[in-house]
């Protein structure tokens, strides 16, 4: 028999029972549409972190200085200094460092324009824009003749120039820091807020010698930042990194910390991607029961139709017809039920998206992986109660009342 | 040059292992039907003619004995050659019509042809299916359902769905069992038109009445033979409706 005409036999049996049809459906819709939902909201969310993580610079590895320990009082990363400009120089010797800017961080009030705003104040390198993958919206960043010279030039960040700046363009004027006056030589681009809810554009940025020498009075930079070639090197740069300091320190034991942006990823990411798999679990669970489902309406259509099975097989139908006929019945149903499925989740996920604002990316390989999975459902359920229908004695079938 | 038998029956035997006591329902029949005979199996319930039509039909295979239909020996043969054989040379007429519910006459008739070993064109299908049912003097009811049609117009379509594979054998259970005494002759009638027109038929029946419409009448008692004659006073079934239509009328002027 051909598939075309055992299609429609199964299309006409399913029609038949409208209502069956549907609530046999629903678990499969339910399932379906429960791993399309949760991986489209998962895969949202990941794909969030990672453009995050892709704005802070892919190929970015960081080296804080160690931990300050006293007696069994461990304070935290950068506790300790241990890390100086000319590790940060040395460093930038390193084969495939593009980048470094040594890192030094302070909070302070600053003044223009008759208004005030307490910020964070960096002392950075040129390189910095470029390591961080940032830009400047006007004006320029400052050079390294300035950082020679221990110049009063800024940059500050959107933020900064909104608060202070309300409506001038800030580039040019004089921003005052500690009392010192800084000029300020550009604006940044806006970057919005970090992973962490940090806002990005609240900083005011200046060569880290005049912030070493002339804000704050520092010999020990609190990190250093540090641009590989591309992110294959990165874990290679990371070690002749961890290898170079720890000669430079002549210390057995390592005072500084070197992590990159991948390890940030992966950490940040590990948690979203675990929700994803338990809902994805549950929603397979789920699915198994639709299987159930559909086994049990195919048995109790197997024996409904019995007599019909016996009129078939008297006219000529070889078991492998029956057989065919029921399976895809099962198959239609699991089919169909999956596509509603994945319409379904995608609504939904969109719904939630438009609502909540969630980011949300349903990928095609999960659309197919459904689909096909609710296919083999249909046939795993399906099989059972076909091949029972074939096997049924004609002369039986036929006296079934 | 011998003829081929559309049935030879060589000593066939069928014994039911029940429990434990064997029923031995068939006990050596031999049977020869030619082409173009038109032969009605008779017998009391427990005779074995149900066992026996069975077998005729494929549905069953003997435990003893041979069976040749068309020349082919299919005691044989196995589940899957045996409904090929059902599909293509044997076309069955039973007493409950046995008609898909909700599915139209035309498509019922189409049924075994989507069973076929070659496959069949959809506008042959539907040419040979339309055929069989002008054959049945149907035509006009090709898209009714089977509750939308009376008895004697259900079992036209089972013998309309019996004949689209161009079978050799025309094979009828108790077919006017479920029938009035007029829809009866009328369904009489049409296997007579059939017959003449050189469709071999046999069919099992336990009234005497309808047997006699046939050409031979083979009577079993206990799983064997008991007579095979001719049938002597054989009715025309156009005859005998005008003569209960003539009936009728007189009744209803009296």
């Amino acid at each position: 028999m051909r598939i075309f005409a055992s299609l429609r036999i199964a299309a006409r049996a399913l029609r038949r029972n409208k209502m069956r049809s549907l609530l046999t459906m629903l678990g499969i819709i339910i399932g379906v549409g429960a791993v399309i939902g949760s991986v489209s909201l998962t895969t949202g969310a990941t794909k969030q972190v990672e453009a995050q993580v892709a704005s802070l610079g892919e190929s970015v590895i960081t080296v804080f200085s160690g931990n300050f320990t006293s007696g069994a009082m461990r304070g935290g990363w950068g506790s300790a200094p241990t890390l100086t400009v000319a590790d940060a120089l040395a460093i930038g010797e390193v084969a495939n460092v593009v980048a470094i800017s040594p890192e030094v961080r302070d909070r302070a009030q600053v003044l223009a324009n008759g208004l005030n705003w307490n910020t964070q104040v960096m002392g950075e390198s040129p390189d910095y824009l470029q390591i961080r993958n940032w830009g400047v919206a006007s004006g320029s960043m400052f050079s390294d003749q300035d950082v020679r010279s221990l110049a009063k030039s800024a940059v500050i960040g959107k933020t900064v120039a909104d608060e202070l700046f309300p409506n001038e363009n800030p580039v040019g004027q004089t921003i005052r820091i500690r009392n010192l006056p800084f000029l300020i030589v550009g604006v940044l681009a806006p970057k919005g807020f970090n992973l962490f809810g940090q806002d990005q554009d609240d900083v005011v940025i200046v060569p880290y010698t005049s912030h070493m020498h002339r804000i704050t009075t520092r010999i020990f930079v609190n990190s250093i930042l540090v641009e590989a070639a591309n992110d294959k090197v990165i874990n290679q740069v990371q070690a002749d990194i961890t290898d170079l300091l720890l000669a430079r320190h002549r210390s057995k034991e390592q005072d500084f910390t070197v992590r990159n942006q991948l390890e940030l990823m992966q950490t940040v990411t590990a948690t979203s991607r675990a929700m994803g798999f338990l809902l994805a679990g549950v929603a397979a669970v789920s699915l198994v029961v639709g299987g159930i489902g559909i086994m049990n309406i195919m048995l109790v259509s197997v024996t409904e139709r019995t007599r019909e099975i016996g009129i078939r097989m008297a006219v000529g139908a070889r078991a492998a017809d029956i057989l065919v006929q029921f399976l895809i019945e099962a198959v239609t149903l699991s089919a169909i039920g999956g596509s509603i499925g994945i319409i379904g989740g995608m609504g939904f996920s969109w719904l939630i998206s438009y609502l909540q604002h969630w980011p949300v990316n349903t990928p095609w390989t999960w659309i197919i992986i459904a689909f096909v999975s609710s296919a083999v459902i249909g046939v795993i359920s399906g099989f059972y109660p076909a091949w029972k229908a074939s096997k049924l004695d004609p002369i039986d079938a036929l006296r079934y009342e | 040059m011998q003829t081929i038998h559309v049935i030879k029956l060589d000593a066939i035997h069928k014994t039911y292992h029940t429990g434990e006591v064997d029923v031995h329902a068939v006990r050596g029949v031999s049977l020869d039907i030619l082409p173009g005979e038109f032969v009605a199996i008779m017998g009391s319930s427990g005779s074995g003619k149900s066992t026996l039509m069975n077998m005729i039909g494929g549905l069953d295979r003997p435990t003893g004995g041979h069976y040749w239909l068309d020349g082919i020996d299919i005691s044989t043969l196995g589940r899957d050659a045996l409904a090929d054989i059902r599909n293509e040379k044997i076309g069955f007429v039973f007493q409950g019509f046995n008609l898909l519910s909700r599915t139209s006459a035309l498509e019922n008739v189409e049924m075994p042809m989507l069973y076929h070993r070659h496959r069949i064109p959809a506008h042959e299908q539907l040419e040979r299916a339309t055929h069989a049912l002008a054959l049945v003097g149907l035509s006009e009811r090709a898209d009714h359902h089977p509750n939308q049609l009376s008895g004697g117009q259900q079992q036209r379509v089972a013998i309309a769905r019996a004949l689209v594979n161009r079978p050799s054998l025309l094979l009828a259970d108790e077919p006017t069992g479920n029938l009035d005494s007029q829809t009866s002759i009328e369904i009489m009638g049409v296997f007579q038109k059939l017959n003449e027109q050189g469709i071999t038929i046999v069919m099992v029946t336990h009234e005497l009445d309808v047997a006699r419409y046939t050409k031979r009448m083979v009577i079993l008692r206990d799983g064997k033979i008991l007579t095979d004659e001719m049938v002597p006073d054989r009715l025309n079934a156009e005859q005998e409706l005008d003569k209960l239509k003539q009936a009728q009328a007189a009744v209803q002027l009296a």
